[in-house]
């Protein structure tokens, strides 16, 4: 169960850095330009965390108790695959949804 | 005092805006409903979407919490996903930045995907534009999608304690960010740093506090960077000769 006073800790604070993001180079640094390295890594950010976070929530899935799951597996492929041939999110996540439901439908 | 709006940019942004409609209502519907059945109220729900505006980063957020994982690791992962924002803010400066302080501010706040990608292809197709002509364009792409996001994020949370655990909504957020990554996996240093953080992930489960996503954030980070270079290096070699 989701603590009350530390969700609300954490939605100020992503809120706060959010727009701190957002405002960085808009408010506060103006016209100056970023060193190359710092925008370099910049570029790889979302691709680094968010392969990471997804990972074990595949293959390792809370709702069957941790126990890596056939229907969720394959659902998890087919996902990725859309996204990345089709570059359109919501095909891809149809694509998935069917994928998951007619694998737990067939394989139980 | 110097107006900024310029109708028929405005119009345009919104025309150009309209069909990310269909983007928004969906994941923010999502947002609502996963939100309600991890234990938040319709209020925290639409706070939450209201203040930071970030699907995937409020995502990260609601499943690190899940978890139970410290505070400062949420706040940490889930502002590391918006990382990207940094980004945008930094391209917008040479075009938005002469604006009075307040606006660049207002600026800032409405900085999502949508209007970042449209912007910076308008205001690079259109290289003559004024200042209130890219201003009014940036807030007419706006107009049709954030409405929409609060409202989704709103009708998402009313209705994600009706629905029944059949649905297998537990897996609704890896496939909404498998959707996300799928797309980004433009070029092999992309591709690279995503496979080092989906091993150092699992290699690194083990840690507490899910240290483990912090190390495979870091290591996708180098890696993508570093291949970038390597890859630059090579092209650069193979025109040489």
């Amino acid at each position: 169960m989701i603590d009350k006073s530390d969700l609300w800790i954490i939605i100020f604070a992503m809120g706060i850095g959010s727009f701190g993001l957002r405002f960085l180079f808009l408010g506060l640094v103006g016209d100056r330009a970023m060193p190359e390295w710092v925008l370099r890594h910049l570029r790889y950010t979302a691709v680094a965390v968010l392969p990471g976070l997804v990972a074990p929530l595949v293959l390792w899935p809370a709702a069957t108790n941790g126990q890596p799951d056939p229907a969720r597996l394959m659902a998890a492929l087919v996902t990725l695959a859309v996204g990345y041939f089709t570059k359109n999110v919501l095909a891809a996540i149809f694509s998935g949804a069917g994928t998951l439901f007619l694998g737990l439908y067939f394989l139980g | 005092m110097t107006s900024y709006y310029d109708r028929s940019s405005y119009l345009r942004g919104v025309r150009d805006g309209l069909p990310f409609i269909l983007v928004v209502s969906p994941f923010a519907l999502l947002f609502g409903v996963v939100a309600t059945e991890a234990g938040l109220t319709v209020f925290e729900t639409l706070t939450f979407s209201a203040v930071v505006i970030a699907g995937a980063a409020q995502f990260t957020a609601l499943q690190l919490m899940n978890d139970n994982a410290p505070t400062l690791v949420v706040i940490l992962s889930a502002l590391a996903v918006n990382l990207r924002m940094a980004m945008y803010s930094a391209s917008l400066t040479p075009h938005l930045g002469p604006l009075p302080f307040w606006r660049r501010a207002f600026v800032a706040y409405t900085l999502v995907d949508q209007s970042y990608a449209l912007s910076t292809l308008e205001f690079e197709k259109r290289p003559d534009m004024t200042l209130a002509e890219k201003t009014s364009y940036f807030f007419g792409v706006i107009t049709p999608v954030l409405p929409n996001w609060y409202l989704w994020s709103l009708v998402g949370a009313m209705v994600g304690q009706s629905i029944p655990p059949a649905l297998a909504l537990d897996f609704a957020v890896p496939i909404t960010f498998l959707a996300m990554i799928g797309p980004m996996l433009r070029t092999g240093a992309h591709v690279a740093a995503a496979f080092v953080s989906v091993a150092c992930a699992i290699g690194f489960a083990f840690l507490p506090w899910n240290l483990g996503l912090m190390v495979a954030g870091i290591a996708g980070m180098v890696t993508g960077a570093q291949v970038e270079l390597w890859m630059v290096r090579h092209a650069a070699k193979g025109d040489a000769q």
